[in-house]
């Protein structure tokens, strides 16, 4: 007989792993150095995996391994699914040939961004939808009307991103044959074990790279497929700190980071249409009606936008993460998200969400206020920052087709 | 494709109401109505040879005096107020006359002097809530002029009956009718009655918190400048329908029976068009809806063309109606022990008590209907004897609680339903069942169906305090124009409410109106 206290702790066995593992959590945790992780949505994912610079590096002189599979994912299929998405994100969906992804937004009644995130379309009237947050209720309540079917394929699809100038030549020696065919934005579908992979040539590093969709099942011989070919390749499995830096090179920003989602703000002044984010290219007004499109329209017109998404250079090499913006040095005028001393710009860059006009007419005597720690001592830096537009880099080999092998 | 100025989707008085007003204005305007009459729930039909319901609604108590003179209708003023006579098993009724019991019959002094006190008081209050029916409800957020005056007039008035009338007003305003019945009075017909008055059409019980707002509501009606009057409904003589019909004729609108509306065309926020049942489509740069707000944008509008948010606001107002309507034929006069002939022409209660009224409501929070059910009976024609043949007579009766998602269904409840009904009836007039020459018994979902009226709800969508003023039918639709530009609102599912009133109709068309033309 098991004791009790033996017995109660076997009960309570769950909460050794309060996280839940993705299906690519063998490989690395095998590969963990520094055992670093945080929860993604609910999944252990690594902050790192043996040294952020290095895993940096690898994204942009190899090759990196990214595990995205928390990214949340739906599927929308059914006889009016382009309809459907047409109504409930910003972006043309008629305009998305098969086979091919767009980055789209998606917006309450109000105008405010629920989310950003991927589209793929993967047939006629089949769609993945990846984003940051989870939506099904939205979802779900926005097909009332429509005939379509949604369910969360989060867990079910493994899903790793393959990011850098040897992303291809990866690929092709793992034996993808056509990959080389893939333009930016486009999908396609190859065999593996047997079943089959979805091959898009995206991501979010401003890279050459791929994101490799695969049911869980399929995962680690997937894994194991490209971990084999990358031997040659400086393939590195890589952590969100390394990827954070090339995603802010990139100039991409990052729901519920650079801007608050509309479920998840608690103040009413901090949702944000898409035009405040920097989203106004993807809202397209001679499409058919989308959800927000009214709001959005009448903020356009009577010119009530408050706020304003804006890249920064800044003086000198320390990283503004968080600081307050200023105008004159004086007047609070906004605050950055995200900043990093970029390696590949050479230039000490940031996101920052301004209070209109300022980032958007005014854009002279702005300043950011770094405290910089110094030996157990901050020292605060008031540094000039100007707006420069985003991508901070910019890359030939993201999109040359065919692609180059190193 | 033939154009308009405006188009109204719906006949019944409010649609009238509004094309009036707007053709009246120098509009073009045509009216679709579905079924081969005008007048909706308020129209009659025949429904035995040589009998004639007077519709749906058999009471009239709240037709606005501003709807009819806007309309230049004349109403029959003259004839004094109906009697209602609540019936007791005992065959010892009271009788409440004049408007809502001036006087009372048949109950002591001291009863009738506590009910004076109860009636004074609610028709005060009542008083309060009636500035803001006549008016559209205030925006929240962009609060008017006209709004902010229309309250501190609401406020002035409370205090110039001094700090005790306010205060009493902010106790009872959201309490139960119950509590407040049994405050003032004693005799169990009287707090039957108002009791019965306050949850008729709506899904509460008198028990039920904020049932009072039912009652108030009763009582910002008026007929003839008589607070809490009420007459009954004539047939075809001079029926509310033949009215209103006669005045949008006169107004010059193009009237098309016999035509449903299926889909309004809508693109990229404005609504432009509408497409008939006949295939046709007609245009007009403004479109009022007076059908259910749910009827409008769940059924005519692609979901494709609104926003998530409210169509789900849409998708979600409480409306399942609880009142059946039974219309009989009956070969003589009825009998009721007790009742004077001459009330007979006025408006019967069966609710013997509160108890009474709560017991028949309780079966329908669980979707039963009552097995001692509660009710109001009218004999229309011997208002209009032009409704049953010489001799004969008919006989209305609303009937509560007979919930709309009845479980089980109403195919099996239905029968099982109007038996108990009828044997109901037989209790307060023995031998009405052998005098029946015809039963025409609608339940709410059958009313549903005929007047394409979701839930069959009395008030296209239920009148509770969640329901009212800026939130009727949902907040983003509720000053009558909707996020669909040239798509306005106009039936008894906005502000004010249910009834027959014709003041959503009006309010509609004068919103419309005080908008520039696009
Ligand atoms: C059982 C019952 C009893 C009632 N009794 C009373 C009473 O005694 N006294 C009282 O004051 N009130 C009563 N009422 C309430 C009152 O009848 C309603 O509130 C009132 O009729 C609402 O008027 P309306 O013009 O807004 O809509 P309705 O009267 O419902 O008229 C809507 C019209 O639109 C038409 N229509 C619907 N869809 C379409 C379409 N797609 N195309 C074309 N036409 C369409 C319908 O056929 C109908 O004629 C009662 C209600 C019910 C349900």
């Amino acid at each position: 007989m098991m004791h009790l206290t033996a017995f109660n702790r076997a009960e309570q066995g769950h909460i050794l792993t309060p996280r839940l593992e993705t299906p690519f959590h063998e490989r690395l945790a095998a590969l963990s150095e520094t055992n670093e992780w945080y929860s993604w949505a609910g999944y252990k994912a690594p902050h790192s995996i043996f040294d952020t610079e290095l895993e940096y590096f690898a994204i942009r002189s190899t090759s990196a391994l990214f595990d995205i599979s928390p990214m949340v994912k739906y599927r929308i299929r059914g006889a009016d699914a382009a309809r459907y998405l047409n109504r409930l994100t910003v972006r043309d969906v008629a305009k998305l040939g098969i086979g091919r992804v767009h980055y789209t937004a998606w917006c309450d009644d109000h105008g405010h961004v629920l989310d950003d995130g991927t589209l793929f379309r993967l047939a006629e009237d089949d769609f993945r939808l990846c984003c940051q947050e989870r939506h099904l209720p939205w979802l779900l309540d926005s097909a009332d009307g429509f005939s379509v079917e949604i369910s969360e394929e989060t867990a079910e699809i493994a899903a790793v991103a393959l990011q850098g100038p040897t992303a291809f030549a990866v690929l092709e020696g793992a034996g993808f044959a056509g990959v080389e065919t893939l333009k930016p934005f486009q999908l396609a579908e190859f065999p593996h074990a047997d079943g089959s992979v979805t091959i898009s040539r995206t991501g979010f590093t401003g890279d050459l790279g791929y994101e490799l969709f695969a049911p869980a099942k399929a995962a680690l011989s997937l894994w194991d497929r490209l971990w084999a070919a990358g031997g040659g390749f400086g393939l590195k499995a890589i952590g969100y700190d390394a990827l954070n830096r090339a995603r802010i090179e990139a100039g991409f920003i990052v729901a519920n980071a650079d801007f608050i989602t509309a479920e998840a703000a608690l103040h009413a002044d901090r949702e944000r249409l898409p035009d405040e984010i920097g989203l106004d290219w993807l809202v397209d007004p001679q499409k058919p009606y989308f959800n927000g499109r009214d709001a959005i329209l009448k903020a356009r017109t009577k010119r009530t936008l408050k706020h304003v998404l804006v890249g920064l250079e800044i003086e000198g090499n320390i990283p503004a993460e968080g600081a307050i913006v200023y105008h004159r040095g004086k007047k609070e005028v906004g605050l950055v998200t995200a900043a990093i001393w970029s390696p590949l710009a050479k230039r000490n860059i940031a996101i920052a969400s301004l209070s209109r006009p300022f980032g958007a007419s005014v854009t002279d005597n702005l300043w950011v206020e770094i405290y910089a720690m110094r030996e157990l001592q901050y020292q605060k830096l008031m540094k000039r920052a100007r707006v420069v537009p985003r991508p901070f880099v910019k890359l030939e080999r993201r999109s040359a087709t065919p692609p180059g092998r190193f | 494709m033939t154009s308009f100025d405006a188009i109204v989707i719906g006949g019944g008085h409010n649609g009238l109401t509004a094309a009036t007003l707007l053709a009246r204005s120098g509009r073009k305007v045509v009216v679709i109505e579905a079924d081969d009459a005008l007048g909706g729930a308020a129209r009659s039909f025949e429904f035995h040879p040589g009998f004639v319901s007077p519709g749906l609604a058999h009471v009239i108590n709240r037709l606005d005096s501003e709807v009819l003179s806007a309309l230049e209708i004349e109403y029959a003023t003259a004839r004094a107020a109906a009697p209602t006579v609540a019936l007791s098993p005992s065959g010892v009724h009271a009788v409440m006359r004049g408007a809502y019991g001036e006087t009372i019959d048949g109950v002591s002094r001291d009863e009738a002097a506590r009910f004076a006190d109860f009636r004074a008081k609610l028709l005060f209050q009542a008083g309060i809530f009636k500035r803001f029916l006549k008016r559209r409800p205030p925006e929240v957020g962009e609060i008017a002029f006209d709004d902010l005056k229309s309250f501190a007039t609401a406020g002035l008035h409370l205090l110039s009956k001094g700090r005790e009338e306010g205060r009493d007003f902010l106790r009872m305003l959201l309490m139960n009718v119950a509590d407040v019945a049994d405050e003032y009075l004693t005799d169990d017909r009287l707090k039957g009655v108002a009791a019965f008055d306050a949850t008729l059409g709506i899904h509460l019980g008198p028990r039920s918190p904020t049932s009072l707002l039912g009652l108030y509501y009763r009582l910002t009606g008026e007929v003839a400048g008589a607070t809490g009057a009420q007459v009954v409904a004539k047939g075809n003589g001079q029926s509310i329908a033949t009215l209103f019909d006669a005045a949008a004729t006169k107004a010059g609108v193009a009237i098309r029976i016999g035509t449903r509306v299926e889909k309004i065309v809508a693109d990229r926020g404005r609504a432009t068009g509408i497409v008939l049942s006949t295939g046709e489509t007609l245009t007009a740069p403004a479109i009022i809806s007076a059908i259910h707000p749910q009827a409008t944008f769940m059924a005519l509008t692609d979901a494709a063309e609104i926003g998530t948010g409210f169509r789900r606001a849409i998708g979600n107002i409480r409306t399942r109606g609880n009142v059946a309507k039974l219309d009989l034929a009956l070969d003589r006069v009825p009998d009721f022990p007790g009742v004077a002939r001459a009330d007979l022409a006025g408006r019967l209660v069966i609710a013997r008590s509160i108890d009474h009224v709560e017991q028949a409501f309780n079966p329908a929070k669980y979707g039963q209907f009552s097995t001692d059910p509660v009710m109001e009976l009218t004999l229309p024609s011997l208002t209009d004897p032009t409704l049953a043949p010489n001799g004969a007579c008919t006989l209305s009766a609303l009937v509560e609680f007979a919930p709309y998602a009845l479980a089980g269904g109403w195919e099996k409840g239905k029968p099982a339903f109007l038996k108990i009904v009828i044997e109901t009836l037989e209790r307060y007039c023995p031998g009405i069942g052998a005098s029946i020459v015809a039963t025409h018994f609608l339940t709410p979902a059958d009313i549903e169906e005929r007047y394409n009226l979701p839930g069959g709800h009395w008030h296209h969508g239920e009148l509770q305090a969640d329901q009212l003023l800026v939130n009727r039918p949902i907040n983003a639709a509720a000053g009558y124009a909707t996020p669909l530009e040239g798509l306005y609102l106009a039936s008894a599912g906005s502000h004010p409410g249910g009834g027959i009133s014709g003041l959503p109709g009006l309010l509609a068309a004068r919103q419309i109106l005080s908008e520039k033309r696009a």
